[in-house]
């Protein structure tokens, strides 16, 4: 399960950032990646549609967010969190 | 080239039915904000709005009135027939030609809309109501006030987003001042909280679910609202012939586009409509004593929009007064600019300013007196009212006093 939510996460990340999912690296931030704020907002709308989960995302305010974006690896940590939390 | 002049306000919105009522409302720092009370608002996860309270279409309007009136429309012609009753005009002969009316709105009737998707899609129906295009079309509410009030000259409506009733109103402006009419019926109007409305706004996650807090470290995003603000903008010479009460005279109008990005601001295309509606009024900065900003309570807008106005008025932006309404009655998109001229009219014609209520904690970046919390009396002689909408275009007014 763990590994496929990676997996797909890298995905949708690498579809906004026109990457490949093998150019993306756990440790990179999305800045890194060229991802915009409009990039973001249709990231989390896949992330939301893929693993059918609500994720709590402000854009006025990402960093009080409970929805860590600083780095591929922290949106993957905070989406399997999600995934747990919200399924069943 | 004529001057122009308002001689008639009327709104509807969610601090008052009429003028008078929204005035003191401002004036008392009243918040028209609340849970919103929509078919199922359970499945938004924005539950927060600006509604107009306690309207009952029945009173105002017959069934087939209602039949052709969305909500934006009603709107509306409420706020319009306060305006032409406060003007004294009748348009009638030669007159109704010379006068035309030019409104803003972003959605037009999107609750005809919700309701008939959820008859055809949702319940399955195979047949609507027969009058649903004219009932939805943007320009319903222009037409209607056209036909209510007799208005034969040019009439259209414009729609630019958020900036939609400034861009209307500035356009009546010019038609004035070129000679094209001697009246002009403006503003704009927008109802768009409804669950397919709101759940829209939604997905751009900029939407509050607290409270509009411009300028406020603290700030965490915009609230909608809905209601409509319309005005009687006139010839100077023919008001004055009549012995028409002049709320106020419309000194300049700018429009800019960013030609950058679909929904992040500009400071530079901010700045360029700001100075151009001083250039227009031909007044410098320093005569500007107030501004109703554009204050959506985003992060990104409030902090450009300080730079913008800061940018343009040098050492003068640490004493001219800037407040943003919003934070009472909500965005209202292609209406707000309309609702919030309302603020200009009183900050002239009262010397009241309009408080920026919410208001927290000081931002660094918005470092300017943003009239917090409370209104203040002072008198101004001239005011800008801002507009920046989504697009990347942008429209700024001028008012002076009389």
């Amino acid at each position: 399960m763990s590994s496929n939510v990676k997996d797909r996460v890298i995905q949708i990340i690498a579809e906004q950032a026109v990457l490949e999912p093998s150019d993306v690296s756990m440790e990179q931030s999305l800045d890194d990646l060229g991802v915009d704020s409009m990039g973001l907002v249709e990231a989390i709308f896949s992330i939301e549609e893929s693993f059918d989960i609500s994720v709590p995302f402000n854009a006025n305010e990402p960093e009080k967010s409970e929805f860590d974006i600083s780095s591929v690896a922290s949106v993957v940590a905070a989406v399997e969190k999600l995934v747990a939390e919200q399924s069943g | 080239m004529a001057r122009v002049v308002i001689t008639g306000a009327g709104t509807i919105n969610p601090l008052g039915h009429s003028a008078a009522e929204t005035f003191e409302a401002m004036r008392e720092g009243k918040c028209g904000i609340g849970e919103l009370d929509i078919r199922d608002v359970e499945r938004l996860s924005i539950k927060l709005g600006g509604q107009v309270r306690d309207y009952d279409p029945d009173s105002r309007f017959n069934r087939q009135q209602q039949a052709l009136y969305d909500r934006f429309t009603q709107f509306t012609l409420v706020a319009a027939e306060e305006a032409i009753a406060q003007s004294g005009l009748e348009f009638s002969g030669h007159f109704a030609g010379e006068a035309g009316v030019v409104l803003g709105t972003s959605g037009g009737g999107l609750n005809t809309q919700d309701e008939n998707y959820r008859a055809v899609y949702e319940e399955g129906k195979n047949r609507v109501h027969p009058f649903i295009v004219p009932k939805l079309m943007n320009n319903a509410a222009a037409s209607h006030v056209s036909m209510t009030f007799n208005l034969k000259g040019p009439s259209f409506t414009v729609a630019t987003a958020c900036a939609s009733s400034n861009h209307a109103m500035g356009q009546a402006f010019w038609l004035i001042r070129m000679g094209v009419a001697k009246a002009m019926v403006t503003g704009g109007s927008e109802s768009m909280l409804c669950f397919g409305g709101v759940k829209a706004w939604e997905g751009l996650r900029v939407m509050s679910k607290d409270a509009c807090r411009p300028f406020s470290a603290n700030r965490n995003g915009m609230v909608q609202g809905e209601g409509a603000g319309v005005f009687v903008f006139e010839e100077m010479d023919h008001a004055k012939a009549r012995g028409a009460d002049i709320l106020a005279e419309v000194v300049g109008f700018s429009m800019t586009s960013d030609a950058a990005d679909i929904v992040m601001p500009s400071q530079q295309g901010a700045a360029r409509a700001i100075s151009g509606a001083l250039q227009d009024a031909r007044i410098s900065a320093d005569k500007v004593g107030y501004i109703n900003a554009h204050g959506t309570g985003t992060a990104a807008n409030d902090k450009t929009e300080c730079a913008a106005v800061s940018n343009v008025f040098g050492q003068h932006a640490n004493e001219v007064m800037i407040s943003s309404t919003k934070s009472m009655h909500g965005h209202l998109i292609g209406g707000t600019g309309a609702v919030e001229l309302l603020a200009c009219v009183m900050a002239l014609r009262d010397g009241v300013i309009a408080p920026t209520i919410g208001y927290q904690e000081p931002d660094p970046e918005c470092a300017l007196d943003v009239v917090p919390n409370e209104a203040r009396e002072a008198k101004v002689d001239y005011v800008l009212s801002n507009a920046f909408a989504f697009g990347g275009l942008n429209a700024v007014l001028a008012l002076k006093r009389v």
